[in-house]
C-alpha cells in the first residue's frame, strides 16, 4: 500500500500547490493592471542566443535599458521594459510576435543574427518601432539600424596591446566568424602593426575562432593554448565565449608564474579581471576594454521613442567621432595610453583609415 | 492503488504524467515567487491563442515529426541514431544550394529537385553509420555523433569558402531563396497570421502515413523489425540483416535530411552559419520517444513539444518568467512524460493478461536521455 500513500500525498500537493498558485496569480494580477495606467511607453528587447548575462554585448543593452527604465520610473514586465531570449534561431520570429502582441511599442533586435527577424516583423507590424543594432535595414520606416565602427575601437587595442607585449605575441579570439566580428580582428591587427612599426619592433598576432558566441570551455581551451604559445595578451571579441578566456587568464594569474592579460570587449570588463596576488594583493588583469555604446544607444533611442521622435528609416553609425565607440584606460601605461589617444586623434581627424576586413 | 480497466489506463496514464509535469513546473516557479497560473495561461496563449501562435507551433512541429521518424526507423532496427543533427544540416545546406543555384527554374521542376537533393544528402550522411555497422560492427553512437561535428562545420566551410560568392548576403548566410524553391504558400501563411507556417507540414503529414504503411503493411518494414528484435535470428530466417541496416539508416538519414530541408526551404529561407548542432536532432529523437516509436505517437509527442516550446517563449513575454526557469519547467513536464511507464505502476489492471508489461519498461529505458535536451 506504499504507493496508495504516494500517489495520495501526490494529489495532496497539487491541491496545495494549486491553492498557493491561486493566491498567487491574483497578487500578480491586480499590481500589474495598477501600473499599466502610468505608462506611456513600453520597449522590449530581444536578445540573441548568448542572453543579457554575457558579460558584454546583450548586457550592455540591456543595462541600457534598464538605465531608460529607471530614469523614467518604469518596472520590468509588460508595461515597462522586458528582456526575452533565445534559445536558437527559430525562436527570434515568435519571440518578436509575441512581443508586438503584448503590446511593446518598440523592439531592440540585439545583434546581426536578427536582422532577418527584424526585418520579416518589421513588415508584419508596421505600427512598432524596430531597432537592429550592429546590421542595417535600409529604407524602411519603421526600423532603424544602428551599427558601430568597432574596427576604431579595436585598432586602438591594437595599439595598447603593442605597447604592453613583452613577449611580442598577442593573440585575437573572435566568435563566429562574419561582418561584425570581422571589423575587430581587421581593427585589432592594423593597430597591432602600427604601434609595432611604431616602437620598431614586430609582434605577431595569433588568431582563432572559438565558433560560437556562447561557449566558455571552448574560449578558456583557446586561450590556454594561445598563452602557452608565447602570448602575453588576448583580445576576445566573443561575448559569453569570452568568459572563458578570463577564467583561464585569472588560473595563470593567481598561480603567479607569469604576468598575462586580456582586453575586454564591448562594455569595460575590468570587474572580470580583479583577482588576488599569491601574496594576497588585490590586482587586475583586464588591461583595457573596447567599449560600445550600445547600452547609449538604446537608451537614447528607447528617449526618442518616447517622445514620438523614433527617427525610422534612418541608418545611424557610431564611431570614435560620435563618441559611440571607445577604448577604457584600464592598466594602461602612461605610454601606451598617450600612444592610444594619438591615434584616437589621428582616426577622428581622417588621417588613419581603419580596415573593416583582415587581410586574406 | 486503484483498479482501472485496460483502455481506462491508457488513456489515464499519459494525463496524469502530463499533470504532474506542470504541477512540479508550478511549484519550480511558486519557489522562484512566480504566478504558475499566470505563467501557464501566457504558455497557452502563446502556443494556441493566435492564429500566428498556432502557425508557429505546427512549424515548430514540421521538422521535429521528421526527425522523430528518422530516429524511429532506425531504433526499430535496433539502432541508436544520434546523428540527425548532422543528417538534417545536410539536407538543409543542399536543398539552399540547389536552391541557389537554379533559381529561376519553375517551382514544380526547383522545389521538387531541392527536396530530393536534401533528402539524399541526408540519406548519405545517413548511410555512413550504417555501412560501418553493417560491414564492421562499428558503434552507430560514435560515429554519428561524430559526424554530427563533421557536418557542422563543413556546412560553415561549404558557405564561406565553396558556396558562390554572389550565394553569400554577408559572410555567414546566404542569399534568401526566391519564391520558385519556397515551401512557404500564401494563402497558408495568412490563414494563420503571417506565421511561417509552410507546406512543409503537409510532406510531414505524408511522412507519418508513409511511415505507418512502411513500417506495418511492407516485407521492408516487418524486416526493419525483425533485425531490430534478433539480427541473428532474421539472418537464419534468410533475411540479410547487412542491407536491412543500411537500408534501415539510409531512411532515417532521408527523413532526418527532410527535417533540415523543410527548415531551410520553409523556416528561414537561407542557410547561416551554425554554431552548435541543430537542435531538431535531440529534439526529434526525444519526440520519437515520447511517442513510443508509433505514427500517432510521433505527431501528438511533436505537438506537444512545439506548444511547450513555443509557449515557453510566450511565458517570458507574458509572465516575465525569466528563460531559464521556463527550461527547468519544460523540462519537468517533459520528463514526466517520459516516466509513464511509473505512473502506470500506480494502477491495478483489471485483467493482468492484457498487461504489455513486456514491451513496456524497453522503451522507458534510454528516456531520460533525450528528456532533458529542450
Amino acid at each position: 500500500m506504499k504507493k496508495a500513500k504516494v500517489f495520495a500525498t501526490a494529489v495532496l500537493t497539487a491541491v496545495v500547490a494549486l491553492t498557493l498558485a491561486g493566491c498567487a496569480g491574483k497578487k500578480s494580477g491586480t499590481s500589474t493592471s495598477g501600473k499599466s495606467e502610468t505608462t506611456k511607453h513600453t520597449v522590449a528587447l530581444i536578445t540573441d542566443t548568448g542572453g543579457v548575462d554575457d558579460r558584454s554585448f546583450n548586457q550592455s543593452a540591456w543595462e541600457g535599458l534598464q538605465a531608460w527604465g529607471k530614469s523614467h520610473d518604469l518596472s520590468r514586465g509588460n508595461s515597462g521594459f522586458q528582456y526575452f531570449q533565445s534559445s536558437n534561431e527559430s525562436d527570434y520570429i515568435p519571440n518578436i510576435n509575441q512581443a508586438t502582441q503584448a503590446g511593446f511599442k518598440t523592439i531592440f533586435g540585439i545583434g546581426y543574427k536578427l536582422q532577418p527577424a527584424i526585418k520579416q516583423s518589421a513588415k508584419d507590424s508596421p505600427k512598432t518601432n524596430f531597432v537592429i543594432i550592429d546590421d542595417a535595414i535600409e529604407g524602411v520606416k519603421n526600423v532603424v539600424s544602428a551599427t558601430f565602427k568597432d574596427n576604431e575601437s579595436s585598432y586602438l587595442a591594437g595599439i595598447a596591446a603593442a605597447y604592453t607585449t613583452k613577449t611580442n605575441k598577442v593573440g585575437f579570439i573572435g566568435g563566429v566568424k562574419g561582418d561584425v566580428i570581422d571589423r575587430f580582428d581587421a581593427g585589432f591587427a592594423a593597430g597591432v602593426k602600427a604601434g609595432a612599426k611604431k616602437l620598431g619592433k614586430s609582434v605577431t598576432v595569433i588568431n582563432q575562432y572559438a565558433g560560437d558566441f556562447n561557449a566558455p570551455d571552448k574560449g578558456k581551451s583557446i586561450a590556454q593554448g594561445m598563452y602557452s604559445q608565447g602570448a602575453d595578451i588576448i583580445f576576445h571579441a566573443s561575448g559569453a565565449t569570452g568568459n572563458g578566456v578570463f577564467q583561464e587568464a585569472k588560473a595563470i594569474n593567481q598561480d603567479g608564474s607569469k604576468k598575462v592579460w586580456v582586453i575586454g570587449v564591448d562594455r569595460d570588463q575590468s570587474a572580470e579581471g580583479k583577482y588576488k596576488t599569491k601574496d594576497g594583493k588585490s590586482a587586475n588583469f583586464t588591461l583595457t576594454s573596447t567599449l560600445k555604446g550600445v547600452g547609449a544607444v538604446t537608451e537614447d533611442l528607447s528617449n526618442q521613442a518616447m517622445k514620438g521622435k523614433f527617427p525610422g528609416g534612418k541608418h545611424l553609425t557610431y564611431g570614435l567621432k560620435q563618441d559611440g565607440v571607445g577604448l577604457t584606460d584600464g592598466q594602461l601605461s602612461t605610454k601606451a595610453k598617450d600612444a592610444v589617444k594619438e591615434a584616437k586623434q589621428q582616426i577622428i581627424d581622417g588621417k588613419i583609415t581603419v580596415p573593416e576586413h583582415p587581410a586574406k | 492503488m486503484l483498479k482501472v480497466s485496460q483502455p481506462v489506463k491508457r488513456i489515464l496514464v499519459p494525463l496524469i504524467s502530463i499533470f504532474l509535469g506542470f504541477l512540479v513546473g508550478a511549484i519550480v516557479m511558486l519557489i522562484f515567487s512566480y504566478s504558475p497560473i499566470q505563467a501557464y495561461a501566457s504558455m497557452f496563449q502563446g502556443a494556441l491563442g493566435s492564429m500566428s501562435g498556432i502557425g508557429e507551433t505546427l512549424r515548430q512541429a514540421t521538422p521535429l515529426i521528421f526527425t522523430a521518424l528518422g530516429f524511429s526507423v532506425a531504433y526499430s532496427a535496433g539502432f541508436f541514431n544520434i546523428g540527425m543533427s548532422g543528417q538534417a544540416l545536410a539536407g538543409w545546406v543542399a536543398s539552399i544550394w540547389v536552391a541557389l543555384a537554379f533559381p529561376s527554374l519553375p517551382t514544380y521542376v526547383l522545389l521538387p529537385l531541392a527536396i530530393i537533393v536534401g533528402a539524399l544528402a541526408g540519406g548519405f550522411v545517413g548511410a555512413i553509420p550504417g555501412v560501418l555497422r553493417a560491414f564492421f560492427g562499428t558503434s552507430e553512437v560514435i560515429v554519428t555523433i561524430m559526424l554530427n561535428y563533421v557536418v557542422l562545420y563543413t556546412s560553415t566551410y561549404l558557405l564561406q569558402n565553396v558556396m558562390p560568392k554572389s550565394f553569400r548576403s554577408s559572410t555567414d548566410s546566404t542569399q534568401t531563396i526566391t519564391s520558385h524553391a519556397s515551401l512557404r504558400m500564401g494563402w497558408l501563411q495568412n490563414a494563420f497570421g503571417g506565421s511561417r507556417i509552410n507546406a512543409g507540414l503537409f510532406l510531414a503529414l505524408i511522412a507519418i502515413i508513409i511511415f505507418w504503411i512502411m513500417m506495418k503493411k511492407t516485407t521492408l518494414g516487418f524486416e526493419i523489425r525483425s533485425v531490430g528484435m534478433n539480427p541473428f535470428a532474421s539472418e537464419y530466417a534468410g533475411m540479410s540483416s547487412k542491407k536491412t541496416i543500411i537500408m534501415s539508416m539510409v531512411i532515417s538519414g532521408v527523413l532526418s535530411g527532410l527535417g533540415g530541408v523543410v527548415e531551410g526551404l520553409g523556416t528561414y529561407q537561407n542557410f547561416f552559419t551554425q554554431t552548435s548542432s541543430l537542435s531538431i536532432g535531440f529534439d526529434g529523437m526525444s519526440v520519437a520517444l515520447l511517442g513510443g516509436g508509433s505514427a500517432l505517437g510521433i505527431l501528438l509527442a511533436s505537438l506537444l513539444f512545439s506548444i511547450l516550446k513555443i509557449g515557453g517563449l510566450g511565458m517570458q513575454t507574458g509572465a516575465g518568467v525569466p528563460f531559464e526557469i521556463v527550461n527547468i519547467v519544460i523540462a519537468a513536464i517533459i520528463f514526466f512524460v517520459a516516466i509513464d511507464y511509473v505512473i502506470g505502476l500506480l494502477f491495478k489492471q483489471k485483467k493482468a493478461k492484457d498487461a504489455d508489461a513486456g514491451a513496456k519498461p524497453e522503451q522507458v529505458i534510454h528516456q531520460p536521455k533525450g528528456g532533458t535536451e529542450v
